[in-house]
């Protein structure tokens, strides 16, 4: 039942907001609404462990002639994804307070719809439902990236729009494909969906389906020109809602079903999309380097850091599977940090540019600190987050092979080299004209920022209660492979 | 059987009405006609009943798609009295002619004699040319219902020519009859046959507007006065659909045949030059044609995928279908009503000046294009899935491809509404007319949330 309020509440509060006109009220029950979504995630996840494991099923008849039905629960790597997504939100939403949108009531209605869309992505269990969810999550996000966006938005959201609906109908093909080869009477049920029986040749197809749809949402190399534009486009709050969450349903949906689903084709394929990942690591870590808007640099940054995941899940080994899930996790909570702290200097200094800045800490060493850390996160440094995750995707790489480990390797370095000489760039140095008079956090980015500080040590340093949740579900996931 | 008397009745009284003089409740009249018409069909429900020595027969099929032909009628007219506003002279003409055009449509769907297909095409055609014309001072007007006329006349001869040559080779204009010459062909028809039937399917293909006979559609929609529009895109597309599909079923019962090719080619090209010609319009009403074109392909699917679920899949195409697009040309009317045309320029900035009427708007259109959980998603999945359960993979890919090309111009008025600047003018949009637009809009995302409403019916 919690797992059917976890997606209501979202869409309940979704509505309310748009008869709501003040936008004070707006956002103070925005703000509650989405902690109290946050409170049923953890109601669920304190269920999930006293009843060790029992899925938190809800099922019910939506179109049984067609196979489809209203199948919701959580297994441990569900469990984890919606965790990220109601913890982030009231982040987001928090951090949104810094700036004034016009029509604020569309505004936090569509970022709670976007939540009921992503919660529904990670706790369907039924393949059709797992794709009305996740073309639902699009067009508010889209909406979100377009009314609110930045210069030039209507062409990078209309691309950014075609490129992933594009991707999500190869997958609709291959769905409706697959249906009908899960023994009689067909079902979308996921059990169902793993019991398929493929030729080889279809697995490839099927594959190659799959893997579009996902590998434009992550991005993966060459399929992510839409990623840059948009993330920089988009209002904070829309980079921080595609980044931090959004891009996690493209790794969640390879590892729930097209490793189970396809995976003779996927290990066939591996070496090819591991060397696509790799190439994207490198490449868009250069063009990081090079970037001079602090937020284009985290957008690529991020193709360089899923890059990373997407590898780690195609060598199919538990170590990697494992970091794949808990980097999910953490790459989420870092970008948003990211993006926030990103958001602030721009609020306070009128540009992103690196070259304009310097000097921050000096006069705001609140913000530095806590940039410090965050970023200190996202290069994987040990005992924050970062690390947990990119030790075993690398760990499951060099299990698979090490020319690949090695050159995945380089991810470390090459964030430190941009991630590092931004935070020299901007918070060191001199002050200018621009920077002389920036004033500290407020108490409400603050507040948007610490919990994030939070999770950064805390699943760095105790890594392992993230890790057993999802255990048995990915050595289930593995099994699928053998 | 009661549909096409009642809707005679309904028809003669609007005409009556007008002569007495009693303007005011023509509307009223028709819109409680309706109801009662959708009421008496709804008692033929599960009778399977056959008329004049099976001239008509009613079942199931035929009472669902002569429910869904007189609710888009009754959705039309339920913006009839906005649109023709202001108009001084008498309007019972107008709308008795609409009326038995919508008579022609229901009898093309309960048919079960050739004749009496001709005869329903002929009086659903015939009325169709005057409405298109109806709208006297525009010049618009006249060319579409000249272009119409000309071509849906010499269109009228090869269908009727083609029921001659079925006659001749099958010896009736019986659908059991031609069903039982069928199969005693064993596979091997006579070239008349065949002739005969490729006629039959071009005639009807004009009528639906299928590609490569479809040429007609754009400049007679854009001239046609837009209520008219609405109801050329839906009514009689959905029963011009109907007709062929009750053709095929009837008489060949899934036996496949040289036909199938023609009718996938048909459709294949429908979908791809519908939606990529869609995506060079300047205006809406323009790209709503290419867009009603388009769906004609989808459509066509249905019929190439007999099965026991393509009745429901073609029901629920459809319904969908005709509730987004006179959902849309609904909206259609108030922005040439404001702005005196439809350039995507006049929907600029109308998420700000009517906020509810371009949530509408964009709810048509994501419909149309497809997007979950509205009626258009599950009307395309569940059509590709009786696609795919009968092997015409390919045919889905295209499918699937058009889909992705459409949702490009679908964008287009979206993307006007909320991304452009506004230039101030408000659309004045009375109460009822607004009930109309929110009750449409409610049902396509009804359908699309409780599918199961229609797909359970056949």
């Amino acid at each position: 039942m919690l797992t059917v309020i976890l997606i209501l509440l979202p869409l309940a509060i979704s509505l309310i907001l748009l008869t709501i006109r003040e936008e004070r009220v707006i956002r103070q029950f925005a703000l509650a609404g989405s902690l109290a979504v946050f409170g049923v995630a953890v109601a669920a996840f304190i269920q999930y462990k006293t009843c060790s494991h029992c899925n938190l099923l809800f099922t019910a008849d939506w179109l049984s002639t067609l196979g489809v039905s209203l199948k919701f629960g959580m297994d441990g790597i569900s469990l984890l994804m919606v965790m990220l997504t109601t913890f982030l939100v009231p982040v987001i939403i928090l951090s949104s307070f810094n700036h004034s949108y016009s029509r604020p009531s569309a505004f936090y209605s569509l970022i709670f719809l976007m939540e009921m869309a992503l919660i529904g992505v990670f706790t369907s269990f039924d393949g059709l439902i797992f794709y009305i969810f996740w073309e639902l999550a699009l067009i508010p996000a889209w909406f979100i990236c377009a009314v609110w966006g930045g210069k030039d938005r209507i062409r990078i959201t209309f691309k950014f729009f075609i490129y992933t609906f594009v991707g999500s109908l190869f997958m609709l093909v291959a769905l409706i494909y697959l249906y009908f080869l899960t023994p009689l009477p067909h079902s979308f049920d996921f059990q169902w969906l793993y019991a398929a029986t493929l030729t080889p040749v279809e697995q490839t197809w099927i594959f190659a389906a799959f893997f579009l749809a996902f590998a434009i949402k992550i991005p993966v190399f060459p399929l992510h020109t839409w990623q840059p534009d948009t993330y920089t486009t988009a209002p904070g709050t829309g980079s921080m809602l595609l980044a931090g969450i959004m891009l996690k349903m493209g790794i969640y949906g390879m590892i729930r079903w097209m490793i189970p689903v396809c995976h003779i084709a996927v290990k066939q394929y591996a070496p090819v999309a591991i060397i696509l990942a790799i190439t994207g690591i490198v490449y868009a870590s250069v063009i990081a380097i090079r970037q001079n808007d602090m937020k284009r640099l985290v957008a690529y940054s991020s193709i360089a850091h899923v890059g990373l995941i997407a590898a780690g899940v195609f060598t199919l080994t538990l170590h990697s599977l494992e970091g794949a899930v808990i980097q999910m996790v953490s790459h989420g909570i870092n970008i948003v940090g990211l993006f926030v702290v990103i958001d602030a200097i721009e609020k306070r200094t009128n540009t992103r540019n690196i070259s304009d800045l310097g000097g921050i800490a000096l006069k705001a060493p609140r913000l530095a600190i806590v940039f410090m850390i965050i970023l200190l996160g996202s290069i994987a440094l040990p005992l924050t987050n970062g690390f947990i995750g990119e030790f075993l995707l690398l760990l499951g790489l060099f299990e698979y092979s090490v020319v690949f480990a090695a050159i995945a390797g380089l991810t470390i370095i090459f964030s430190a080299v941009y991630m590092l000489w931004m935070y020299q760039r901007t918070m060191l140095g001199r002050t200018n004209a621009i920077t002389e008079q920036i004033s500290d956090l407020t108490r409400i980015e603050m507040a948007a920022l610490i919990p994030v500080v939070i999770m950064i040590f805390w699943i760095g340093l105790f890594p392992g209660m993230f890790l057993d949740v999802t255990l048995p579900d990915v050595l289930q996931i593995i099994h699928f492979t053998k | 059987m009661t549909t096409i008397i009642s809707l005679t009745i309904l028809g003669v009284l609007t005409l009556f009405l007008g002569i007495m003089k009693k303007q005011s409740w023509l509307l009223p009249v028709i819109l409680l006609g309706l109801v009662v018409s959708m009421v008496l069909t709804l008692r033929d429900w599960n009778t399977f009943s056959s008329y004049y020595n099976g001239m008509i027969i009613v079942d199931n099929v035929s009472v669902a798609f002569s429910m869904a032909l007189i609710f888009s009628a009754f959705l039309i007219f339920s913006l009839a009295a906005h649109y023709y506003r202001g108009v001084l002279r008498p309007l019972d003409d107008i709308y008795g002619v609409m009326i038995f055009a919508l008579l022609g449509a229901v009898m093309m769907t309960s048919y079960g004699n050739l004749i009496m297909l001709f005869l329903g095409i002929e009086t659903l055609s015939i009325a169709l040319y005057v409405l298109a014309g109806s709208h006297k001072e525009a010049v618009t007007s006249n060319e579409a219902t000249l272009k119409y006329f000309l071509l849906g006349s010499f269109l009228s001869g090869f269908l009727l020519f083609g029921i001659a040559l079925i006659y001749g080779s099958s010896g009736s204009f019986d659908l059991g009859r031609i069903s039982a010459f069928v199969t005693s062909c064993a596979g091997i028809y006579p070239p008349m046959f065949l002739a005969g039937l490729f006629l039959l399917i071009i005639g009807l293909a004009f009528k639906i507007a299928v590609v490569p006979f479809h040429f007609w559609a754009p400049d007679v929609y854009e001239g046609t006065p837009t209520l008219l529009t609405a109801f050329m895109a839906t009514v009689v597309k959905t029963a011009a659909i109907i007709a062929m599909y009750r053709f095929f079923t009837h008489t060949f019962h899934g036996i496949h045949g040289v036909w199938d090719t023609t009718i996938w080619v048909m459709a294949a090209l429908t979908i791809l030059l519908g939606n990529l010609t869609g995506l060079y319009q300047p205006n809406l009403k323009r790209m709503l044609a290419y867009s009603s074109i388009s769906h004609s392909g989808y459509m066509l699917l249905a019929v190439v995928a007999f099965s026991a679920m393509s009745d429901n899949a073609l029901l629920l195409y459809t319904l969908s279908y005709s509730i987004a697009t006179i959902l849309a040309f609904a909206i259609l009317i108030l922005i040439r009503e404001a702005h005196g045309n439809d350039y995507f320029s006049s929907l600029n900035g109308l998420a700000k000046t009517n906020p509810s009427i371009a949530f509408c708007l964009t709810i048509a259109m994501l419909s149309l294009a497809g997007i979950p959980p509205l009626a258009g998603f599950m009307a395309k999945y569940y059509l590709f899935t009786t696609a795919l359960e009968q092997g015409l993979l390919w045919l889905v890919i295209v499918a699937i491809a058009g889909s992705a090309i459409s949702v490009a111009y679908y964008f287009k008025p979206i993307m006007a509404m909320y991304l452009k600047e506004s230039n101030g003018i408000k659309l004045m949009v009375e109460t009822p007319y607004k009930v109309s637009i929110f009750f449409m809009a409610l049902l396509v995302v009804l359908i699309g949330i409780l599918p199961f409403l229609v797909i359970g019916l056949l």
